[in-house]
This record gives structure tokens, sequence and C-alpha cells, in this order.
């Protein structure tokens, strides 16, 4: 790398409260890359779907603040989970493409003295280290391959739909065909899981209000990845971490398999290949047992 | 590649086709065929050929081939694809040269690619995807709308029924009752134009838990699925703000879960992951949620204090009275 790449890191509020290993492995991650991180401290919640449904304005001009921050840094704001890449990037296009609703935006934002402008990109931390970093140097790096490990990946809707919406930041991603985790898993040494579930929806977002729903959706992408052999699934998104790891036992129920499969976090996968340390790595914050994986990556 | 007499290049590949027929098979097959593809041709030219060169009896709906009939939707490696706007060495570059032709529902496969469409055509109908009003039969002037009345539902009125969306939308599949994206954007499409006098009844429909916007799962394979761009999924967006707007959202579950987000962002700038549930779920509803909160506990997810008001369990951003008025001066909607 001839030049430091230096981000601002949006933490989203999962990796502040229930996966605090999203965000001790992401730091981890960077700091052994030597990718430099400012991280956000201003930055609110991005509504995550929910918000905009009660209040769309109200969420424009939240996730635009946000975004102001990064601004004022003069940085591409980095996302470490899918639905707060996809709102946030939503909100960047709105207003990018729409000179009337930037001004009403920016009416309410200049009242606490910001204003969007539209200047810095807005990148999941995957793609920043696939298309920025680069895989041949992520390569280099490797210290400890993940060779003995089948690995499905799941890659989360909001990082690769709406295709129109991503595509510029996401190095053009297939959704009917996506690549990018599967690379990095060969990168670093592990043997990626082909099954047919790994771009579809883990029903999170209707957990509450849809239940039998969300626990068909997460079950049929489960068993899929065992069925073909997984010893555990990865994902870039928080919110497809929480419902697949946290719900084993209830998702088995509904779909009638029994499931026991650890569910990573993106960064978790790339700390453990790059030999940082037990703690930093986090999986003892898995409800189903993971940290089994971090004795039997490290080498005899 | 080889190349033809005319000295265009062509692709030898094998194409794999769905066939089944409901009156005399009771699972389905997969049948290869071997030919030679130019590059301008469509799927929908593969499919002729497999008919034409291969076997007579492969079956599937054609009409206008110019995209705008919607008969020949079909699903190629599970992305949903208009056979005759569809290039097919654009899909045989992004699958690898291994496609396979499929219905666009499998279970409501009739006849190889011919699918019973009349779900879909039934839960279309449930939002009345027409005008509602009392037409005068003499009147005074024209009714006339504005440009922005106009273009409010411009692109949602491209949308031909093809279904592309309605079978690539997992909640559907998992749940009957669900009317989607297609439904939904028709719904919103009559109930923002000026002349109708049924949005209030559309939004109460789409309401519905179940049946309505609030079983979307948020996927965003509507988006992807639809040959013209409707974004069906926006629309969805649209009627739950529109729900708000007009009084038709009452409190329940969905509803509270949308809303409550405010409550964790007021107050630390963050969602509050414990005071969600417990809103949403009401204090009744909690005891649904007992078990995983205690495996949370024990892996360190959550903790003893997590969602009980005035412990102090996440940290507050930066500048967070610059975010309070912000909501302050922003907030459009009540619940």
């Amino acid at each position: 790398m001839s030049e430091q790449l230096h981000y601002a890191l949006f933490t989203g509020c999962t990796a502040k409260q229930s996966t605090p290993e999203l965000l001790s492995s992401t730091l981890a991650v960077a700091n052994k890359l030597g990718i430099k991180i400012t991280i956000l401290e201003e930055a609110s919640c991005c509504g995550a779907s929910h918000l905009q449904d009660f209040d769309e304005f109200l969420a424009h001009v939240l996730n635009a603040r946000n975004i102001c921050y990064a601004e004022k840094l003069g940085l591409t704001m980095i996302t470490i989970c899918n639905t707060c890449q996809l709102n946030s990037a939503m909100t960047k296009h709105a207003l990018d493409k729409d000179p009337e609703l930037k001004a009403r935006v920016n009416e309410k934002l200049g009242e606490v003295g910001l204003e969007y402008k539209g200047t810095s990109e807005i990148k999941h931390f995957l793609y920043a280290i696939i298309d920025e970093y680069g895989l041949d140097n992520v390569k280099e790096k490797v210290t400890t391959p993940l060779s003995a490990f089948n690995i499905a990946p799941f890659y989360g809707c909001h990082n690769i739909r709406p295709t129109e919406l991503h595509g510029k930041s996401n190095g053009n991603e297939n959704s009917y065909n996506p690549t990018s985790l599967d690379n990095l898993i060969v990168a670093l040494e592990g043997n990626p899981v082909n099954y047919s579930h790994k771009n579809k929806c883990c029903g999170f977002h209707v957990e509450l209000q849809a239940n039998h729903t969300s626990e068909v959706l997460a079950g049929n992408a489960m068993v899929d990845a065992i069925d073909n052999n997984a010893d555990m699934m990865v994902t870039p998104c928080p919110l497809c971490h929480l419902k697949m790891d946290t719900y084993q036992d209830s998702v088995g129920n509904v779909v009638g398999r029994d499931i026991a499969l650890p569910v990573l976090h993106m960064p978790q996968m790339v700390a453990l290949a790059l030999g940082c340390t037990e703690s930093e790595i986090g999986l003892k914050f898995h409800v189903q047992k993971a940290k089994q994986i971090f004795t039997e990556a490290q080498p005899a | 590649m080889s190349e033809n007499i005319a000295g265009a290049t062509t692709r030898k590949v094998t194409i794999k086709a769905f066939r089944f027929n409901a009156e005399t098979d009771y699972l389905p097959t997969y049948k290869h065929y071997t030919m030679e593809v130019g590059k301008d041709e469509l799927i929908l030219d593969l499919m002729n050929r497999i008919k034409w060169e291969h076997d007579g009896s492969f079956s599937y709906r054609r009409s206008c081939r110019h995209g705008i009939c919607g008969a020949c939707a079909i699903k190629v490696n599970g992305k949903a694809t208009l056979a005759c706007k569809q290039n097919a060495i654009e899909l045989l570059d992004l699958f690898d040269n291994e496609i396979t032709l499929e219905p666009s529902s499998t279970k409501r496969a009739i006849k190889d690619m011919i699918i019973d469409k009349s779900d879909f055509w039934e839960k279309h109908e449930a939002v009345k995807p027409y005008v509602v009003t009392d037409v005068d039969p003499r009147p005074e002037g024209e009714s006339k709308q504005s440009v922005a009345e106009f273009n409010n539902f411009l692109d949602s009125d491209l949308c031909i029924q093809c279904g592309a969306c309605h079978y690539s939308c997992p909640a559907l599949e998992v749940n009957d009752a669900f009317l989607g994206p297609a439904a939904f954007a028709a719904a919103y499409r009559f109930t923002v134009d000026p002349r109708d006098e049924a949005g209030k009844e559309r939004l109460q429909t789409t309401f519905e838990s179940a049946a309505g916007v609030w079983d979307c799962v948020k996927c965003f394979e509507c988006a992807d699925a639809c040959p013209k761009d409707i974004n069906p999924i926006e629309k969805i967006g649209k009627l739950h703000n529109m729900q708000f707007e007009q009084g038709i959202a009452v409190s329940n579950v969905a509803t509270r879960h949308a809303e409550g987000f405010l409550r964790g962002i007021k107050k630390t700038g963050f969602l509050d992951e414990a005071d969600i549930v417990t809103y949403s779920e009401g204090y009744l509803g909690m005891y649904k949620h007992v078990g995983t909160a205690m495996k949370m506990m024990k892996s360190g997810k959550i903790h003893w204090h997590s969602g009980i008001p005035f412990i102090k369990s996440i940290p507050e951003i930066k500048n967070l009275s610059e975010l309070q008025k912000l909501i302050e001066i922003s907030q459009t909607n009540k619940l």
C-alpha cells in the first residue's frame, strides 16, 4: 500500500450493544492491515428501515447528520452492518438525486449548524477490504490459514440489494451470484461452501411481528448450509448474525431439524486468519458455542 | 466459441430446463438441451429453439416479444427473468455457462414454464387496482392533474403484471395471506392518484397483519426482480408512511416496533435493543422472549440491567442534544 487507508467508522447500534465482538474484531483487523479508523462518535442509529416506515423524512435527516460528520473529516464512511449500509446509502442516494429534498433536509440540519453536501462515499467494510485494500494484500497477512474449515458465506440482503443503489460501492456485486465473501474466504485459505441460500433473507426484520416467517427463512438458509457441509457461517451483517446465532433452538423447532452452526461476523473470520487475539475475536459472545473455533484454527 | 458462415461468434452451451406436466407427472424432471447460442439471442429465443429444434412438447407462455405483456416471465438460476427482454449470453456469463430454466414458481407449475397465476390475480384484485370514483357523465370541465401528481405514480403505472416480484418474494413463500409486492405497488399507484377515492380503504387492506405491508421482510428481492424498475419495496415504504399520515396505523407490535425506535434514539442516540422488544411486545408479550434473553445474558450479549429504565446500559453519542433538537423539529408522523 503506498498510502495508508483512512476511514470514518459508523459503528451502528448493534456493535455498541449485543455484538461487542463485531466492534473489537473490526478494530483488530484494521490494526493488523494498517488501516486507520476514526470512529464517528457523533453518529446515531440509522433507523434500520423501521424508523423509515414510521417517518421517512425524519430518518433522512438523522442519516444525513451522520454522513455530515464523515464529510467534515473528508473521509469515506464505512459501515459494519448491512442495514446501516443500506439506510445510510438510501439517504445519500435520495438527497443526491433530489435537490428539493436535499434543501428541505439541509434546512433542518442548518438549525444545528450542519450541512449535508454529498461529498463522502459510504461503503461496507467488506468492500473496503476487497476493493480498496485488495485481496492479494490480505493474503500476504494471513498467519492462520482457515484451511480446516468449510465456511458458508451468507451475504445478507442489504449489502447486495437493491443493485441500483449498491453497484458503485460494492464493486458491482451481482445479487443473484455474489462472489465477494467467497473470494475473501479463499484469500484466507478457507473452503467456501456453495449453497443456494447464500444471497437470501434471514428474516431478522420481522422477528417480532411475523415470527413464523422469520424463523422459516433463517431455518431454510441454515439447513441449506449444514446440508452442504458447512462448519460455520460467516456474514457481514450483525442482524443476520443475531437472527441466526441467537435463535437456533426455536428455528430448529420450526423447520424440524437440529441446528448447531456457529455464525461468525465477517471481521471475526478475518481476525482469526490474521492472528488476532482470542479476546479481540470475541467468540465467547456467541450464543451458539463458537469458542472452539479459535483453538481449532491455531497451527499445530 | 465458434464461428458460423456469417462470421458471427456463437457459444456452445447445454441448457437445463424444468419439465413437468401436472396432469401426468408426480415429480418434475430436468432435461438438457445443447445448442450454439449467438450474442443477440434472448432467453425467449432459446425457449423457442428448445421447442422447435428439440422437443415440440416444451411449453411456455409468450405473446408480445416486446417486454410489455408480462407473459414470458420465468426464472433462470433463481433470477426472475422476462424471457423476451433478457440477453442469453449475459446470463451465461453471470452463471459460468450453466443455466437452468424454471417456471416463476415451481410449486405452481402446470406444464413446464407455465404456472397457475390465480393467487397473483386474486391478490392484485384485493387492492382494487383501478381508479374508484363516481364519474360524472357530463362533466363541466376536464379532470386535470399536475405534473407532480402524475409523477407520483408514473413508475408504478408501468407494472405489466408479470409476477416477477410476486414469485421472488420470500415472505409470500411462507405466508399465504401476504398480498405481495405487486399488489402493494398497485395499491400505492391508485391511492396516490388524485382522481381516486378508495385510498383509505386500500391503506386499511394493506395494513392488516399477515396480509399487509408490515409482514414485508425487507429483503429487496422485488426491487431486483422487477423488469420495469418499479422498485415495489419503495412503494411499500410509502404505504407504511401513509398509514401513519392518514391515521390508519393503530398501535400494535409492528407499528410500535417502528415508532419505538425513536424512544432509544432520543435518549442516547442509539436504538435501545432491550427496550424496543419490551415496548413493541408489551410487558405481557415478553414471556416469548425470556428464553432468548437468558441465553443472550449468559453469553454476555445483554446484561441484567438491559432495558431497565433509569439504569444506563447504553453509551451516549457525542452531541446528543443536537440530535434531540433535530428530532423535535423534523418529526412529521405520530402513532
